[in-house]
């Protein structure tokens, strides 16, 4: 067999347990908790039929390895179970039989937000950052190098929200170009929608930019000290085509991986700036089921960022496997 | 979009400066190899900085009240932003200065060879750590302590809805903002860097070991260590802290999510040592001393760990710098230090209202940007030093 | 106009170490005409590589040109502008690196990377230098010429991009060629077609070339005129011939000299005796690969065994089993008659003693943040229990007997010194031990000849004075002439041949030793062109082909 196909379907592989783990961990985490769920939820006050019925309607009298497999079974087929918030609520009102929302639907919508926030993101971050890296390895130790050194220092240093407030206080505030609040309904033209992302998506651009862009400028110099590329130089190639010719191809591996590494950090800064702009993402979902432990959102939702990370890992993984000449043409 | 054609224009004429600097650059210096050689993007770039310097002196002096004196608020802005870089810049610079003149020979070599930024750095750690060791003499006000008049406007102008006895005003149920934020140095950064020394001891203490033994135990904790990586690590605090909040609540809340965080970062830390450790290993004097037939004590602490050091220190700057913006976050999301402990994360949270009157009460609108600052402030200090130490450690001059 | 090619003068370059600009060549002159070859020699930190670039108008960063003329063929280099200079590079001068491996772009096959010069400086389109690339590649006898460029760099020997990078050089047909180096990092064996190929090549088209080198051997084969650099300065230049017969200055005497060290013959060894180490059959594995199959000599007290051969040939993994880190499969050590328990965990601290190392790289045999008092210190103190005042005094001794001055020496960190200076260091620190037996790896190869011989000079007063045994590693026959008593030759894990090294000079031999012998470049100028006679042309080909496989 050809070993980059052998070494991506091993990658492969290795990524789908390494999400079977994951799964068991943070099933198992949760299952840690003293107790029950039941009494939690309903408080002290509740009588034992409740609670009995709640813990029949959520598989708490299960021990707990069936109701892994029970759940992971679900999971695969996108039943993600119900909301404890949304169980509490019928449970409290008295009515069993009405239209429960399950947490995959409640998961849906704020999911694709997510998405296109991310999407919009990496739209603009990943070739501003890849063109700002290129130039900064190009005229190194120059002005315009130093200053990009020290702004992007200082933005990857700055916590999400404190870039979050700037943009709100010059973009929408003093200058009120962007809304700072980015409501965003199902039924919204891409026009308006790209409009309210852009506040939030502007924040992240920021962090990853940062952070890509150092990368990149690192990656590149990093590689213009090679021989080769000393070689190129003396056989009189112009400084551009070396640049892209001779030294883009080999940074290809690092810098993917730097921009999955970006897009997998964007999972997590998305929390908190959805929180900032109260978009409505998966991001706001977790931060608020968090705070009323509402566990199989909970649950849900962590499974979702940590597949998506484990996802991009193992893109990047396999894209710099394929841009590794000694791998593509074994000896 | 009718802005295409400005801009458009703009890179015309800026390009058009740039041909005539050059050109002029040529004639003036006798065709010097930095004019001769300097392509035009080169000549455009140095335009453009020059004109956006120009932009900005430009608005700086623009007056930051209008005649019916109504406050301009982005001009007002823009001037403290303006002269905070310039003070913090020269603060840097004396303090370089002072470094230059007084200590030892050896300290007086390292300022020499320091940059701006990392002076800079050096001086604002220096400042917190003050801070945060001495935060109950210098705080006029506890951190807990309510008073009867809340939301007071900062700036201490009683005519203007403030009050001198405190400077920077009140929070929304009357504690004193300054208190608090000088509080804060010490609950925030304590807390991070507290954090930050556990995850080391854990993550330090195996990397080594799994360096150095080799064999199963490395690739247990190798595998153990892929998984943990494997989730987000905001994502897993939050998910832990939300278990571990059915147990405890306050204080023991807070110590729980040092020992949350302090464990997920670990992995991090036990990458990098085992990684440096494994380098290490490899060399001949590690197999020198293996066959003279040291013991594993004297192999880990007197051989490899006195070469790791410049490593893990620029890693502990980074680590603490990312311990410290991950607990800011649960902070500012409600699910970190908690109250009554005075903190910068939660008082973002808590002021961040007040952004919204920035156009017409600017120094009210500041507060929560203060807060939110401070925490910025310090992390860009640590990364300006890690940067540094950073350069001089893997000795590029370029 | 002159009628140079290049003509230099007072050339003065720099390098900025710690904010300032330091020296690194001071004032030199020199002249290339057309078609001729100049040989450029020094030693590591004469500023070789460094005037070559230079003679290309190029610096490195960090360096730069600050006073003299650079004269290319009427072409004031200093003052031609980056594009000029840039039209120049690659069409009228060209560059042979040091590290073929390195200087191709992995990502690039081999005839792209040739046709690229040609092409991008518009002289010919990309089929019809390919053609011609393909043409170059069989003049230089690379092995199917029609295919090999074709590949990337990392499918390709180290020995053939070599060949590949001379005739990407020849690709434009430039009027000069700067050869950098270009057989240090290959093995003898392989040197000689390479060097083969450049001569002829070179020759052929009436190419001038700088050929930049520290070894005088080689140059002695390629140049016509040899100029002899020392820290920046000339030493002196005259035509190849006269500088070998007859130079002027000191320096260059001792540099000749280093060649003729030799070792007076010990009495041959007693047959009854036992031997201090002896390696019985012992065939050792990585993994599931023996590298090592049924190895066995003898070394006894007071002498020394060479063990020489090419990289690959299993010379340091046999030194890896006798100090217990790769336990051999198959085979026993004695130490003394006794036999050695085979992993190094399970010998005593004794045993442990009496086997030391000294290492090729001194750099990573010092731990970088102990003072050398620390690094003698602790085997003294390890072994014989010395501590305090008793420590100090023995680590001094110690030093003494490296000759280097323990009041000078004792704290300085390893960083601190030159490279010979901490190979003594290695020394020290295995003599600490004071063990019968130490096992020398390589231990002059990266160092330059005249402090190399210092190295094997002092080695062989402490074999005498000390009655110790050494197993010499090394690929170097100068070296083994030197100081061995036996010599065992290995290639490809085996031993293919062992003797006294009496027998091991003189013919018959086994025909690989006599490939190796032979191959050893000497200071004749007209060694290399009676050995291709000798050997006939066809056969350097040959052997190409024989090591490719």
């Amino acid at each position: 067999m050809n070993p980059v196909i052998k070494i991506i379907l091993q990658r492969l592989a290795l990524g789908l347990l390494t999400l079977f783990i994951v799964s068991i961990v943070i099933f198992t985490a949760v299952n840690m908790l003293p107790g029950d769920f039941a009494e939690a939820i309903l408080g002290q006050g509740a009588t034992p039929e409740a609670v009995a019925a709640i813990r029949r309607d959520l598989g708490l009298d299960q021990d707990p390895v069936t109701r892994y497999l029970q759940w992971l079974a679900g999971a695969l087929q996108g039943d993600l179970g119900n909301s404890f918030a949304q169980a509490n609520f019928a449970s409290f009102v008295g009515d069993d039989s009405g239209v429960r929302t399950s947490v995959a639907q409640q998961i849906a919508p704020r999911f694709a937000n997510t998405m296109f926030l991310a999407g919009v993101t990496a739209a603009i971050a990943v070739p501003f950052a890849v063109t700002l890296g290129v130039l900064a390895a190009l005229y190194r130790n120059s002005v315009f190098d130093k200053v990009a050194n020290v702004s992007t220092l200082t933005s990857i240093s700055s916590p999400e929200f404190f870039l979050a407030y700037v943009l709100i206080l010059f973009l929408a505030v003093l200058n009120p170009l962007l809304p700072s609040l980015s409501n965003i309904y199902a039924d919204m033209g891409f026009g308006e929608r790209l409009q309210k992302t852009l506040l939030p998506a502007l924040t992240l651009t920021l962090v990853v930019t940062a952070h890509m862009m150092r990368m990149t400028r690192a990656a590149i110099i990093n590689l213009l000290a090679s021989p080769y590329i000393e070689m190129a130089r003396l056989k009189g190639i112009k400084p551009m085509r070396v640049i892209v010719h001779h030294a883009l191809p080999n940074a290809l591996a690092p810098i993917i991986n730097v921009i999955a590494l970006n897009l997998a950090y964007l999972i997590t800064g998305v929390v908190v700036v959805e929180v900032v702009f109260v978009y409505p993402g998966i991001g706001q979902l977790f931060v608020d089921s968090v705070k009323i432990r509402d566990i199989p959102v909970v649950q849900a939702c962590c499974l979702i960022f940590a597949a998506a990370y484990i996802l991009l890992n193992l893109t990047a993984d396999i894209l710099s496997i394929l841009s590794n000449p000694r791998l593509r043409h074994p000896k | 979009m009718s802005s295409v054609p400005w801009i458009l224009g703009a890179i015309v004429v800026l390009l058009a400066g740039g041909w005539i600097m050059r050109l002029a650059g040529q004639k003036l210096t006798g065709n010097k190899p930095f004019f001769r050689d300097m392509p035009l993007a080169v000549a455009f770039g140095y335009v453009l900085g020059a004109a956006l310097v120009l932009f900005g002196i430009w608005f700086y002096f623009q007056p930051a009240v209008t005649q019916d004196g109504v406050p301009v608020a982005s001009v007002q802005f823009f001037r403290w932003a303006v002269q905070g870089v310039l003070i913090g810049a020269a603060a840097a610079y004396l303090f370089r200065l002072v470094g230059r003149v007084v200590g030892t020979a050896g300290s007086r070599k390292v300022f020499r060879q320091m940059p701006l930024t990392a002076a800079f750095g050096v001086l604002v750690i220096l400042i917190y750590a003050f801070l945060a060791i001495f935060a109950p003499a210098l705080a006029p006000h506890g951190q807990e302590q309510v008073f009867g008049q809340a939301n007071i406007v900062p700036g201490g102008n009683p005519a203007l809805g403030g009050n001198p006895d405190f400077p920077l005003g009140t929070d929304q149920i009357g504690r004193d903002i300054l208190s608090r934020l000088i509080y804060g140095a010490q609950n925030t950064v304590g807390i991070a860097f507290a954090t930050t020394v556990l995850a080391f001891v854990l993550g330090g203490t195996f990397g080594f070991l799994a360096a150095t033994l080799r064999g199963w135990m490395d690739q247990a904790l190798s595998r153990l260590v892929d998984v943990l990586m494997a989730i987000p690590s905001l994502i897993f605090s939050l998910l832990l802290i939300t278990v571990a909040s059915a147990w405890v609540s306050g204080f023991g809340l807070t110590v729980a999510m040092v020992v949350i965080i302090a464990v997920i970062d670990s992995t991090r830390v036990f990458r990098l040592a085992r990684a440096v450790g494994m380098n290490i290993v490899v060399m001949d004097y590690i197999e020198a001393a293996k066959l003279r037939g040291e013991g594993l004590p004297y192999l880990i602490f007197r051989e490899i760990l006195p070469n790791a050091t410049a490593p893990l220190l620029a890693e502990f700057g980074l680590r603490f710098c990312f311990v410290f913006l991950t607990i800011s976050a649960l902070s500012f999301l409600g699910l970190g230090i908690q109250p009554p402990l005075a903190d910068w994360g939660t008082m973002v949270k808590d002021l961040s209202a007040f952004i919204n009157y920035a156009s017409f009460a600017p120094l009210a609108a500041s507060v929560p940007l203060l807060a939110a600052g401070a925490i910025a402030l310090l992390t860009v200090a640590v990364n300006f030093v890690v940067d540094w130490m950073l350069n001089r450690s893997s000795g590029l001059k370029d | 106009m002159s009628d140079f090619l290049v003509e230099m003068r007072d050339v003065r370059i720099e390098g900025r170490s710690d904010e300032t600009w330091m020296p690194i060549i001071n004032g030199v002159d020199l002249t290339l005409k057309k078609g001729e070859v100049l040989g450029l020699i020094g030693e590591s930190g004469a500023g070789k590589s460094t005037l070559g670039l230079a003679a290309m108008g190029f610096c490195r960063d960090g360096v730069r040109i600050s006073g003299g003329s650079v004269m290319f063929d009427g072409i004031d280099l200093l003052a031609a502008s980056a594009e000029q200079k840039r039209q120049l590079l690659g069409k009228r001068i060209a560059y042979v690196a040091q590290s073929a491996a390195a200087s191709f772009n992995p990502a690039h096959k081999l005839i792209d990377q040739h046709t690229e010069a040609p092409v991008q400086h518009g002289i010919a389109g990309k089929a019809e230098s390919a053609a011609d690339g393909v043409e170059l590649y069989r003049k230089l006898r690379l092995p199917n010429p029609d295919e090999i460029g074709f590949r990337y760099p990392h499918q390709v020997s180290g020995g053939q991009l070599q060949r590949a990078m001379t005739a990407m050089a020849m690709a434009c047909r430039p009027d000069l060629i700067i050869f950098d180096e270009p057989t240090t990092a290959l093995d003898v064996t392989t040197q000689i077609e390479v060097l083969a190929s450049i001569r002829q090549i070179v020759e052929e088209f009436d190419t001038a070339a700088i050929y930049i080198t520290h070894d005088l051997a080689v140059v002695a084969q390629m140049a016509d005129r040899i100029k002899v650099l020392l820290k920046g300065d000339e030493v002196e230049e005259a035509d190849t011939r006269t500088m070998l017969s007859e130079p002027t200055q000191e320096y260059t005497k001792s540099l000749w000299a280093v060649r003729a060290f030799e070792r007076p013959e010990k009495p041959p060894v007693a047959s009854d005796a036992t031997p201090v180490i002896s390696v019985q059959g012992i065939t050792a594995a990585y993994g599931t690969v023996d590298v090592l199959s049924d190895v066995s000599f003898d070394i006894h007290a007071g002498r020394t065994v060479a063990v020489v051969g090419e990289s690959g040939s299993g010379k340091s993994t046999t030194a890896r089993c006798i100090t217990g880190l790769l336990p051999p499969r198959i085979g026993t050590i004695e130490l003394d008659g006794e036999p050695l328990p085979l992993d190094y965990r399970k010998r005593s601290k004794e045993q442990l003693r009496q086997v030391q190392m000294i290492y090729q790289m001194a750099d990573t045999a010092l731990n970088p943040r102990k003072s050398i008092g620390e690094i003698i210190g602790r085997p003294v103190e390890f072994y014989m229990g010395l501590r305090g005042g008793a420590k100090r005094k023995r680590v001094a001794e110690l030093m003494d007997q490296i000759e280097l001055p323990a009041d000078q020496y004792i704290d300085r960190l390893p960083s601190e010194l030159s490279g010979g200076q901490k190979q003594r260091i290695g020394i020290a620190r295995a003599l600490a031990a004071e063990p019968k037996f130490i096992i020398c790896d390589e231990v002059t190869s990266a160092l330059d000849q005249l402090v190399a011989e210092g190295i094997l000079k002092l080695l062989a007063r402490l074999q005498d004075e000390l009655g110790l045994s050494y197993m010499f590693i090394t690929h170097d026959l100068a070296t083994v002439r030197a100081i061995a008593d036996e010599v065992v030759v290995m290639k490809d894990g085996v031993v293919v041949e062992q003797g006294p090294k009496r027998d091991m000079f003189k013919p018959p031999h086994h025909a690989y030793t006599d490939l190796l012998l032979s191959s050893v470049p000497e200071m004749d100028p007209d060694w290399l062109t009676n050995l291709l006679k000798e050997r006939g042309v066809d056969n350097i080909g040959d052997a190409a082909v024989g090591k490719m496989s």
